[in-house]
Formats: structure tokens, C-alpha cells, sequence
């Protein structure tokens, strides 16, 4: 994306000075269109453990202040129904925390991890800001399109992967990195990204974190500091004292 | 639902109990002593209370500060940035609409650093604002528009794309364009605080923001045509009135409502003989400044089934449009030969000015029986003290009470601004509700306390729970609805009722000075009538027929045709073509509140002006005028040739009728009460029910409505929502 755009810069170059950006507009709706997948008749309940988890968490918060449990339990009915937030379930956290519909929908269209359309069963999330660009996402985002035959923003047909396309995940350190769910695979080559797919495909579980052999955001070539056991106290410290 | 207040906290648990307490005692300090403390304003000295904003403090000076996310009578969001000022001795503007003042501090409105915080604000706002003022509706009246040429810059620097938002569809009163919102939320606000529909949100966030609803739904709410007046730019602006005209083309008459007993005074907005838009005007005491939008958009129906000429019944029994002088003479012919068997009916639009002429002229002739349709019961004193069916604490004492019980009566929608007041009440008082009557929804909670009569009669004698809460309120309201007046034991329970208030206010914190018994009318003319001596209700006049009978803008069916002999002479004066002129013999067009300059007296016993805008359609005139010019042709001349004389008339007989704005007191309750104890009756066991139970019933309750396009495209509408399933 952004490389497209360092390309239609360096074009207008000389032309003129003036810094133009991208309208930053999300590609997601923010009025609700009725769906077969999704409308108000979309059966959702909390299913007697989740009921249980929604109480608990309902519990933290004083009488009179229920309604701040909106976005635990938003995530709660999402992880339910699997990646996504149906309207209905929308309205089920409303009745449950009795407050109006309107406010619900405000919280669930501010945050942009609770996704309001249907998404497939892995929801395989590019990172393509700037640090994992630098460090190649675009063929992370061409592998990942390749191998699922699919669009940014499109679902397979089998309804397992959807492809969507982030902005900073926080794990830059890392890069370039895509999120499935909820774990993050980084340092990614081309040939992980498709090992990794079709792990999935393959209804097995890859392995999350680095691929590069290091432990999280450690170097890769070993510690650099904190090499030796931790100083005692007094370290470094005047003798006179 | 967001309510505010101390003892609201206390009822969290004890968790809260001393931070509230302690909140408690701050503001009682505050109410006992508030010390005021000094500041500049452009070196303008002001002393204000503490905890006053920037902004109200420049008001105080007389400087005003540019706003549009500030109202006053809504909750301060801060977001438009647009109220931003200097302040001496801080590095950043501040908001002034948020900021509480400082001892000492020196507000400057009108330095390089406010005015170019101003320039930025608006150049951001104008980011993604079409320019499309020459089809905006707003246009001349818009707060954006003169505030971009007073602050603005003169030119832009942005060049990118615009964003467009999809308009949304809430319903036939209010037109979307939501690509002009710039998000300051005062409809969402307003929705929520006041018309207690939590419809209206914020979608979204960013560049992506938006107001709306989500999903498609009308913004099913009795008071949303206020949203328009909100809006500081033309994103909601009137659907009926769109594209017909702009500001200073108009004239504007300034005058009172009549679709409800509340009487808000509106601004009649007219040009050519039409009237275009009606607007609220400000009125601390009665509806602030907010119109229920019966009363905003029922105009159109002035200009249908309207009464043009004079009508005279022909042999084939036929209505033909016929010369004044004829049906005068017809009119006046069967008056005559009557012989004093002559009765009037007035309806529910009449002003004070034909009621009286009306009644001179009947009794000039002979005839006792002069009725309304809306009926009151005449047990115990009926109507003769005036405490008796007004609503004596007035509108702004509900934010004195601290529990309201209506009985019989859904204020929503009889009296949406008088609602409107409870809530406000409920909301930042410690008012709290109950109705006895059917379970309606009345936008706070109101507790049930069920829809047996029997109740009335438990609360009096004390053996109902709800008796101890009654007996231990400081302030408490009972508001009587006329619909229950009107029952068959409207009497036997209205003598309960008094006897109840009484008792209450022997006991209560209030005193003598307060009032507790209300009885909130339904229809304009009432108070007026009844102070002129009308009798309610029309049984009478079916008990003993006679030859002739004047309708005086009686719509309401009180009396069919069925139920009157053959050989009865039905003149009809008034404004519609309706029931009451359908039933007619002769039909003498009348004048509408928008055509002429006339006395209505309101719930509380306020009267109130009305002046003309237009004059009346085709051969109709105003209706003092005619009952007079008819009085002279019968031969009993009427003492009065002009509104002056009338008035006059009107003060002899009743002087509040002529102190206009003003709220005479009445306090005849102690004798109401001793004098209803004598009343004894069989009790029903119907239970209490009311007319305007949803808001489909609110729409048509009169002749102008039920001529009009709009109401109808409403009721339509409301009708539609109910099969929408994200109405909750």
C-alpha cells in the first residue's frame, strides 16, 4: 500500500509542493445494512458457561455502574460466535446490562477489534505499517493472497481464512508479522507464511511467536546485555558511602 | 437512563455512602453561601459564583463567546473546540464552555492567540463540510455560516477529497444530511436528556464518525422537530418545511399554541397569506424553549378543510356556499324564533373573546345552556372555584415537587411540555413518579401503582402501601387527568381526589403555599370557558333539546347528529370543515389561532395572546365579530364594537382573563374539600384508562390535525415502526 503510494509521490514530484494524504477512512460501515448472515433475527444467546463468565465480569463493576461491562462482554459474545459480532448479540449485552441498544452499538463500532461482519474461521490479520513494510510485508500480503486466492477484505470460499489487511499490531520489533486470531506469528519469510496457512488448513495449530529461532523480542544473535548474573546491591556505588 | 443525584448515589451501597455525603455537604455549602469570586473578562471586572464557566461568565459581561457543541440547556460535551480562549498565563487556549473560572483570571475573547485558535477550529470544521449552502435549508440562519464569516478564514488550504456520510431516515419530521454534521451532538444530547429517546448516537470514530441511529429507525419521540433548532448547522432540518423559503424572506408573528392546554408560545413564521413554519419562542415558565411537534408541524393543516364561505342548508338538504348577509339571516331568523330554547356548545379551539360573545348572545336571548365538550364533573363545587381545575402549581413547580402522582393521564402526549419538565425534574431533582391508569411509557420511571379506581379511594383513607410515601413526601404533586373527570364517576373520584390533596397539604413540608392538586387540561379553550362560567359537558343539552343549537368549533363528536330531534336548527361556527360542520344547518366560517389576535387562558390559568399573522381564507372572519354582527341582526345587540370593548367585557367578568402572561393565583381548596365530602355516588369499577395511550394517538387530536398532510404522514409512519424489529 504504501509503496503504491511512495510511487504516486515520486510521479507528482516537482509538480507540486504540497503534501497530500490518503483519506484515512476505514472500509467498514458505521450504519448497520441488514445481511442474511447478520440481522436482527441472527440467533444469538449466551451459552450457560458464557452467561456464567458475563455475571462474573459483571460483577466487578458497583451497582448502577453495569454498563461498563460492555466491553468485556462485547469480546465475550464475539469469542462466542467466533471472530465476529453479530447484531443480535449486540442486542443480548444490551438487555443483559439494560441499556439501550444505542449505546451498545457506539462501543462496538468505536473499537475496531470487534468486527461487525461475518469473518472466516481463521481471521489472518496483515500488518503492513510502516516497520513490517520496510521489513516486506507487501510479500507477506502477496504470499498470503496467493495461497488463499483471495483479496484483501475476502473470505474463501471454504469460509476458514478471511484477510484483512491492519494497521499496527505493537510488534514491530518483530516484523513483519501477521495475527490469526489471537496469536501473532513474526519474523516472517514468505515460506512461513504458507507453512503457517496451511498448517491451519490442515486443521493443525503452527506454532505462534518468531519464526527466526529467537525467544520473543530477544536479538538474534544472542543477548547483547544482561549477559552475566544480576549485580548485588552496592554496585557501582562509592566506597565511602 | 442517566439520572443525577446525591441520594440517587446513596442508594448504591455503602461503598458510596462518604463520598456522597461528603458531595452533600459541598453542595449545601455552596447553596447556603456562595462566595463570589472575580474575573476579567477582556478587563471587564465580573463577580461570579464559583464553579461558573468560562463561557457564562463572559455572558455575564456581555461578551459572547462563538459556540455549537454549548447549549444551556444541555450537558456540556466540549467538542467542537469552537469556544476556545486565552487565558492569561496559560500556555494553551482553553474551552470555555468547560472551563470553571479561577479567582483572578483574565479571559482574553478577542486576542491574536483566541482568534487564531478560532481560525483553526473552523478550518477544521470546514474540512469535510460541503459547501452547498445555496440548497441548504440553513442557509441565513445558520450558526456555521455566520460564525465562518465572523472567525474564519478567507480562504482554504485543504485540497483533498471531502468525506460523505449517508443521510438517514428518521422519520417524516426530520430531514437528514448528515455530510453537513460537524458532530457537536447536540441532537444526541437532546435526545437523550431531554426527549428521553436513546435513539441518537455516535457511530464510529475519527474521519469515520458519525451521528445516527445505526440501524434504520424513526425517532419515535414526541419532541423531536426540537432536534432542528439544535442543529447550529443544516445537517437536521425540517422535512415539511424543506426547500419552501429563507429567513429573510419571512415574517414572524409572535403568538401562542393551541394544540394542547400548555399554551407555548411559537413564533408564527408566514409570507403571501401562508403560514410556512412555526418555531418556539422562549419561555422560562411554560415550554423553555422546546415545541412538541403537534404544535411545529400541524400548520399545514390550516391551509386544508378550511370553511370558506358562509353555507346554508338548501331544501334538498344540501350545504351551498351563500352570501354573510344570508346565512345571518337564516341564522338569525331561527334564533329568534326560538324563543329563548337556544344552547351552545364550544369546542376545544375557541378562544375567550367568542366564548364570551357567545354566551352574552345566548343569554340575551333566553337560553341558560352554554357547554363545553370537554367534560367536568359538577359534584361537590364543581367548577364554581377556580383551584378546582387548574394546575395550580404551575409548570415550574414541578421542579419544587419531589413526588408527582398522575392519576388518569398520560402527560406525554396531553401535554408533551409539561412532560418534558417532569423529566427534567426527575432527571437533575429528586422527583420521583407514579401513575395510577393504564402502564404507559412516559420517557422516566414512573412507578405502576395499577389502573383500579378503588386506589383513589385506598390513598385517601390510607390503607394503600404507596399511602405512607404519599403521607412522607415534602412536596407532592397529584396531577388529574380530564379523561378521568369524564368518567360516569368522575364526580364521586374527583371529590376523593380533593379530599386527598387536602389532607396531603395540611401535612406537607410546603405548606399552604403549596398546591397539590393539578388538573391538567387537554385542550386550549377550557379554562377560558369554565372561568366564563360555561358548563361542562354537553348532558344537559341532550336531556332537554333545544330548537337551535350553536357549535362553536365543537369537532369533537361530543353530540351526534342522531342524538339531536329532527326540527333542530345546528348553526356551526368555526375554522374546519369537521364533525361539527358535517352535523350543520348553517355554517359561519371562522377564524383560526393563527388569524386572529385572541385571549387563551392555559392549564395553569395563564392567558395569553395570540396575534394575527394572516387573515382569515376566503369569507371567513373572526369569531368575536361574527357572534357579534349576528347579535345584531337577531336584535339583541351586543355591548361591544370593538377587541377593546371585549376585552373589557371579559375583565368584568373574570380579570385574570385580561392579565396577560400572568398567573392568578387560586386557593379555594379548604372549601373544595368540605364541600366534596358531601359528594356520594356508586364508584365504577371500569378500570382508569386514557385516550393517548401511544404515540400514534398523539398526532390527531384536533380539527387542524386531522386536516393535516404531516400528522397523517406521522401516524403512518409510527404505524410502519411497529413492524420494525430494531425498535426495542
Amino acid at each position: 500500500m504504501l509503496s503504491s503510494l511512495a510511487k504516486t509521490l515520486a510521479s507528482v514530484r516537482g509538480v507540486r509542493h504540497i503534501h497530500r494524504s490518503a483519506a484515512a477512512s476505514s472500509d467498514a460501515l458505521f450504519s448497520h445494512v441488514d445481511t442474511p448472515e447478520n440481522n436482527v433475527d441472527t440467533p444469538f444467546e449466551f451459552t450457560p458457561e458464557n452467561l456464567k463468565r458475563a455475571k462474573a465480569i459483571m460483577s466487578i463493576y458497583p451497582d448502577g455502574h453495569k454498563k461498563a461491562a460492555v466491553i468485556p462482554l462485547l469480546d465475550l459474545a464475539q469469542r462466542q460466535v467466533g471472530n465476529w459480532l453479530p447484531i443480535s448479540a449486540m442486542h443480548a449485552v444490551a438487555s443483559l446490562l439494560q441499556m439501550p441498544r444505542m449505546r451498545v452499538y457506539e462501543v462496538a463500532t468505536f473499537y475496531t477489534m470487534f468486527v461487525r461482519d461475518p469473518v472466516g474461521k481463521y481471521h489472518v490479520q496483515v500488518c503492513t505499517n510502516t516497520p513490517c513494510w520496510l521489513r516486506g510485508s507487501d510479500d507477506i500480503m502477496a504470499a498470503v493472497q496467493e495461497k488463499l486466492g483471495i483479496k484483501t477484505g475476502e473470505t474463501t470460499k471454504d469460509g476458514l481464512f478471511t484477510l484483512s489487511e491492519m494497521e499496527c499490531l505493537g510488534a514491530c520489533v518483530n516484523a513483519p508479522m501477521i495475527q490469526i486470531n489471537d496469536d501473532y506469528y513474526e519474523d516472517l519469510q514468505v515460506s512461513d507464511t504458507q507453512e503457517i496457512l496451511d498448517t491451519l488448513a490442515a486443521g493443525k495449530k503452527p506454532k505462534a511467536g518468531p519464526r527466526n529461532g529467537r525467544f520473543a523480542a530477544e536479538p538474534l544473535g544472542g543477548l547483547t546485555s544482561l549477559t552475566g548474573p544480576p549485580p548485588g546491591p552496592g554496585f557501582k556505588v562509592r566506597d565511602d558511602l | 437512563m442517566l439520572r443525577i443525584g446525591v441520594s440517587r448515589l446513596l442508594q448504591h451501597g455503602s461503598r458510596h455512602t462518604a463520598a456522597s455525603a461528603a458531595a452533600a455537604s459541598a453542595a449545601r455549602a455552596q447553596s447556603s453561601a456562595p462566595e463570589k469570586i472575580e474575573v476579567f473578562i477582556d478587563d471587564i471586572p465580573v463577580m461570579v459564583p464559583p464553579g461558573t464557566t468560562v463561557l457564562q461568565a463572559a455572558a455575564e459581561a456581555g461578551v459572547e463567546i462563538p459556540r455549537f457543541c454549548y447549549h444551556e440547556r444541555l450537558s456540556v460535551a466540549g467538542n467542537c473546540r469552537m469556544c476556545l480562549v486565552e487565558v492569561e498565563k496559560s500556555v494553551k487556549p482553553v474551552a470555555a464552555c468547560a472551563m470553571p473560572v479561577m479567582k483572578g483570571w483574565r479571559i482574553k475573547t478577542n486576542s491574536e492567540m483566541t482568534r487564531k485558535a478560532r481560525e483553526g477550529v473552523m478550518e477544521f470544521l470546514l474540512i469535510n463540510h460541503p459547501l452547498d449552502c445555496p440548497i441548504c435549508d440553513q442557509g441565513g440562519e445558520c450558526d456555521l455560516q455566520d460564525q465562518s464569516m465572523t472567525f474564519g478564514s478567507d480562504r482554504t488550504r485543504f485540497l483533498d477529497t471531502k468525506r460523505a456520510v449517508q443521510d438517514k431516515n428518521i422519520g417524516p419530521l426530520v430531514k437528514t444530511i448528515m455530510t453537513r454534521c460537524i458532530h457537536c451532538t447536540r441532537c444526541v444530547r437532546f435526545a437523550t436528556e431531554i426527549a428521553g429517546v436513546e435513539d441518537l448516537g455516535t457511530t464510529g470514530r475519527g474521519n469515520d464518525m458519525q451521528i445516527g441511529t445505526y440501524v434504520e429507525k424513526m425517532l419515535m419521540s414526541e419532541l423531536s422537530g426540537n432536534v432542528i433548532d439544535l442543529c447550529p448547522v443544516g445537517a437536521l432540518t425540517s422535512k415539511p418545511y424543506a426547500f419552501t423559503a429563507r429567513p429573510w424572506e419571512i415574517r414572524r408573528t409572535d403568538s401562542i399554541d393551541v394544540m394542547d392546554a400548555v399554551g407555548s408560545n411559537i413564533v408564527v413564521n408566514h409570507r403571501t397569506g401562508e403560514v410556512l413554519r412555526i418555531l418556539p419562542q422562549v419561555n422560562e415558565e411554560i415550554n423553555e424553549e422546546w415545541l412538541s411537534d403537534k404544535s411545529r408541524f400541524a400548520y399545514d393543516g390550516l391551509k386544508r378543510q378550511r370553511l370558506l364561505y358562509p353555507m346554508v342548508k338548501d331544501s334538498s338538504g344540501e350545504l351551498r356556499s351563500c352570501e354573510w348577509e344570508d346565512a345571518l339571516i337564516v341564522a338569525a331568523k331561527a334564533l329568534k324564533s326560538a324563543d329563548g330554547s337556544v344552547a351552545a356548545i364550544a369546542g376545544g379551539l375557541v378562544d375567550a373573546e367568542s366564548l364570551v360573545a357567545l354566551k352574552d348572545l345566548v343569554n340575551k336571548l333566553g337560553g341558560e345552556s352554554t357547554c363545553t365538550e370537554e367534560i367536568f364533573p359538577d359534584a361537590g363545587t364543581g367548577t364554581d372555584l377556580r383551584s378546582s381545575y387548574l394546575l395550580n402549581t404551575k409548570i415550574v413547580g414541578v421542579e419544587e415537587a419531589d413526588l408527582i402522582v398522575f392519576i388518569g393521564t398520560n402527560p406525554r402526549y396531553e401535554a408533551p411540555l409539561f412532560n418534558a419538565r417532569v423529566r427534567k425534574a426527575w432527571m437533575y431533582n429528586e422527583l420521583n413518579a407514579a401513575i395510577i391508569g393504564p402502564k404507559v411509557d412516559l420517557t422516566y420511571d414512573c412507578e405502576h401503582l395499577g389502573d383500579d379506581p378503588s386506589i383513589i379511594g385506598k390513598l385517601l383513607n390510607g390503607s394503600h402501601p404507596f399511602s405512607q410515601r404519599l403521607n412522607t413526601a415534602k412536596r407532592p404533586m397529584i396531577v388529574v387527568g380530564t379523561s378521568l373527570l369524564a368518567r360516569p364517576d368522575g364526580g364521586v373520584l374527583y371529590s376523593q381526589l380533593l379530599q386527598l390533596s387536602q389532607k396531603l397539604r395540611s401535612g406537607c413540608e410546603g405548606g399552604a403555599e403549596w398546591r397539590v392538586l393539578n388538573v391538567l387540561q387537554r385542550v386550549a379553550s377550557q379554562v377560558a370557558a369554565l372561568d366564563l362560567g360555561y358548563t361542562p359537558g354537553v348532558t344537559d343539552i341532550c336531556n332537554h333539546p333545544p330548537k337551535v343549537l350553536y357549535l362553536l368549533g365543537a369537532d369533537e363528536g361530543a353530540i351526534t347528529r342522531d342524538q339531536l330531534p329532527k326540527d333542530m336548527l345546528v348553526i356551526y361556527q368555526g375554522h374546519h370543515g369537521d364533525r361539527g360542520a358535517e352535523m350543520a344547518d348553517v355554517i359561519l366560517p371562522g377564524a383560526a389561532y393563527t388569524e386572529k389576535t385572541a385571549t387563551y387562558v392555559n392549564t395553569e390559568g395563564r392567558a395569553q395572546l395570540t396575534r394575527a399573522a394572516l387573515v382569515p381564507p376566503g369569507m371567513a372572519r373572526e369569531d368575536w365579530k361574527i357572534i357579534r354582527a349576528l347579535s345584531e341582526i337577531v336584535g339583541t345587540k351586543l355591548p361591544y364594537d370593538c377587541l377593546d370593548d371585549v376585552r373589557m367585557r371579559l375583565t368584568e367578568i373574570s380579570p385574570n382573563l385580561t392579565r396577560y402572561g400572568e398567573v392568578e393565583e387560586a386557593n379555594y381548596f379548604t372549601q373544595a374539600s368540605a364541600l366534596a365530602q358531601l359528594v356520594s355516588g356508586k364508584q365504577d369499577t371500569t378500570p382508569i384508562d386514557v385516550p393517548q395511550k401511544k404515540l400514534e394517538d398523539f398526532y390527531m387530536t384536533n380539527s387542524i390535525t386531522r386536516a393535516s398532510p404531516t400528522m397523517a404522514k406521522c401516524i403512518a409512519a409510527v404505524r410502519k415502526e411497529a413492524a420494525n424489529r430494531y425498535i426495542e
